[in-house]
């Protein structure tokens, strides 16, 4: 998979060789005036129009003949002042034209490695490699690399740190991927129609705009509302659609493969043991079918969807994959908290639940949206139990499990007596649990 | 107002610590300070409020002064029984914070994830020679800090802490 010229670059300077981003990088910030002008025309239309009818045609061109070189030198400058290097341990960038900025990124952190597409790089055949690690942000990822030199680039860094020997890193290749599922478009589109979020953004988008007009008659807030609110119904229906479309779950000895997306195409790949939580979302509307979603949380990393719908089994085999050794515990697995936590939260607290097994922590929450959590016990950082006082009232208390990836999964109302055992379990069990973990370098 | 020896938490009405290794309360010299900056700072307002009302209003009025003065005697229970409900131990591969009377809150964080162990002092605090310890982990949402400790103690615990989380190192 590697090419040519990039595998003999490497071979001729080690240990490092800067190289350089794809030359239409500088491309990538083109549109950047033209759509602050837009914007300006629409933010206030008069006074543009006002300006512009005073403007010559010589001004115009004296602009243009300004600022197209200004812009184009800028652009060919911070891709001429952007380097990047794969060394043995790290990835590092070096850019910036006045304020130098230097990244060493090291590799056996990685949590993630994505590839995205957007539709235009698609068409320009290149695409951004982003390096997830906590701490890094947007401008850590390589924007933009030709689309062949970007999986090459991908094999090559997960390939180190797998743990290879760093001088056969760059001639292992892209592992093998073996597809696990596929979410067909007529499901996905099927789902969407049964989301709760789709109709009621939908709804809003045309009740609130219709009462607006009825009651002010001024055409403006209409249409100030009307298209931030059709903005977010198309987001929550059609984007998710484009985004989820033709997802597919591949699993590699360099872990997950997510691929994903219509016009913008996403590859991401999530190294085994790099999971901190997984969460199985049955919206109410799905139940009769048996779906569900699966979300994941890797630290550092903005993927959260694993499976946008799936059937409840086809979703725990995948979940199994993910989580190794786990099982998603049966709903009758789950132990409910006793009746009078019902005190505390009517009604509700019949959705919740907890289930304790070798690998992992479950706890459930949501009556109609039920969400299961699954928290690996080696993932665990620190757990915590509170008390307040209606709730010592009724003896009962939580216990918070916080996890790396910044989110915390609740056992709410327990028994304050199992709550007390539960933490100094789940203590031990998550100190335990480390031992058994697999390395950060997976392949060593 | 007692202020009972630091292992009896009479108060929290939970005993069921009994198994767990030494629980170490906090050094009085925290309870001084926050019952120290509690009776200046409510005193002025005490005495401030009785002057003005006293002189502009009328000498019946200045009773609203004393309002401050019973939060400051609320208050001083109050600081006393929260400066007892904390405690730490240092257990073999855990430390354990408890602390909080009405809203109770028991935090444990295994040696291996710390990811950061910091030693904090402010102006106040270095008068009263006290210094506070806290504990990074990955994860934004643990909370754990000891308030108010001797700054040897402090330093003792930072040093052990950071020499049992280097042993037991581990990643995310």
């Amino acid at each position: 998979m590697t090419t040519p010229g990039v595998d003999d670059a490497v071979r001729e300077k080690r240990p490092v060789t800067d190289r350089r981003l794809h030359p239409v990088t500088p491309l990538r910030r083109a549109w950047a005036p033209v759509a602050v002008l837009i914007g300006w025309a629409v933010h206030d239309p008069d006074q543009a129009q006002r300006q512009l009818t005073r403007l010559t045609t010589t001004t115009i061109l004296v602009a243009l003949a300004v600022l197209v070189p200004a812009a184009a030198l800028y652009g060919f400058l911070t891709w001429w002042f952007t380097h990047f290097a794969v060394t043995d341990s790290e990835l590092r960038i070096r850019t910036g034209l006045v304020f130098r900025r230097t990244a060493h990124i090291r590799l056996e952190r990685i949590q993630a490695i994505d590839i995205t597409q957007p539709l235009l790089a698609r068409v320009a055949g290149v695409s951004k490699l982003k390096l997830d690690v906590i701490g890094t942000d947007k401008k850590d990822e390589l924007a933009f690399l030709g689309a062949d030199e970007a999986r090459a680039l991908r094999a090559e860094l997960l390939a180190r740190a797998a743990g290879f020997a760093p001088e056969t890193a760059h001639e292992v290749g892209e592992a093998p991927s073996q597809e696990l599922l596929r979410v067909p478009p007529g499901v996905l589109a099927v789902s969407l129609v049964l989301t709760g979020a789709t109709w009621g953004t939908l709804a809003a988008a045309v009740v609130v705009p219709t009462i607006l007009w009825l009651v002010t008659e001024s055409a403006w807030s209409v249409l100030a509302t009307a298209v931030p609110l059709i903005g977010a119904a198309g987001a929550s229906s059609v984007g998710r659609f484009v985004a989820e479309y033709d997802w597919t779950v591949g699993e590699s000895p360099d872990g997950l493969r997510l691929d994903h997306g219509l016009l913008d195409r996403a590859h991401e790949t999530v190294p085994p043991g790099r999971v901190q939580t997984v969460r199985i979302v049955e919206p109410l509307l799905w139940r009769r079918r048996g779906w569900v979603r699966v979300e994941l949380d890797v630290a550092g990393s903005s993927n959260s969807v694993l499976l946008p719908v799936a059937p409840r089994e086809i979703a725990a085999s995948v979940v199994a994959r993910v989580l190794p050794g786990a099982t998603v515990p049966a709903r009758a697995a789950l132990s409910r908290p006793p009746r009078r936590a019902g005190r505390c939260v009517p009604l509700w607290w019949r959705g919740y639940g907890l289930a304790v097994t070798d690998a992992v922590f479950a706890a459930r929450t949501g009556l109609l949206r039920r969400s299961l959590a699954l928290v690996p016990h080696a993932k665990v950082q620190s757990v915590r139990l509170a008390q307040g006082p209606w709730e010592r009232l009724w003896g009962v208390a939580d216990v918070h499990l916080d996890t790396g990836a910044n989110k915390t999964v609740t056992a709410r109302l327990r028994d304050a007596q199992e709550a007390a055992e539960l933490l100094r379990a789940q203590a031990e069990r998550s100190r335990t649990g480390r031992r058994d973990a697999r390395p950060d370098r997976w392949m060593a | 107002m007692e202020t009972g020896s630091p292992q009896n938490t009479g108060t929290t009405g939970d005993e069921r610590a009994a198994d767990e290794p030494g629980w170490t309360g906090l050094p009085p010299g925290l309870l001084r300070m926050r019952r120290l900056l509690l009776v200046v700072w409510l005193g002025l307002l005490t005495v401030g409020l009785g002057l003005l009302l006293g002189l502009l209003v009328g000498p019946g009025w200045a009773a609203f002064a004393l309002l401050p003065a019973a939060l400051i005697v609320w208050g001083w229970v109050m600081l006393g029984r929260n400066w007892r409900s904390w405690r730490y131990a240092e257990r073999a591969d855990d430390l354990l914070i408890s602390r909080g009377v009405l809203w109770r809150e028991e935090t444990v964080v295994p040696y291996g994830r710390m990811q950061l162990v910091e030693v904090t002092s402010g102006p106040v605090e270095r008068h009263f020679g006290l210094a506070s310890v806290q504990l990074h982990t990955a994860a934004a949402a643990t909370d754990a800090t000891i308030p108010g400790l001797d700054p040897a103690e402090a330093e003792r615990l930072r040093d052990r802490l950071t020499e049992l989380g280097e042993a037991r190192s581990a990643g995310l």
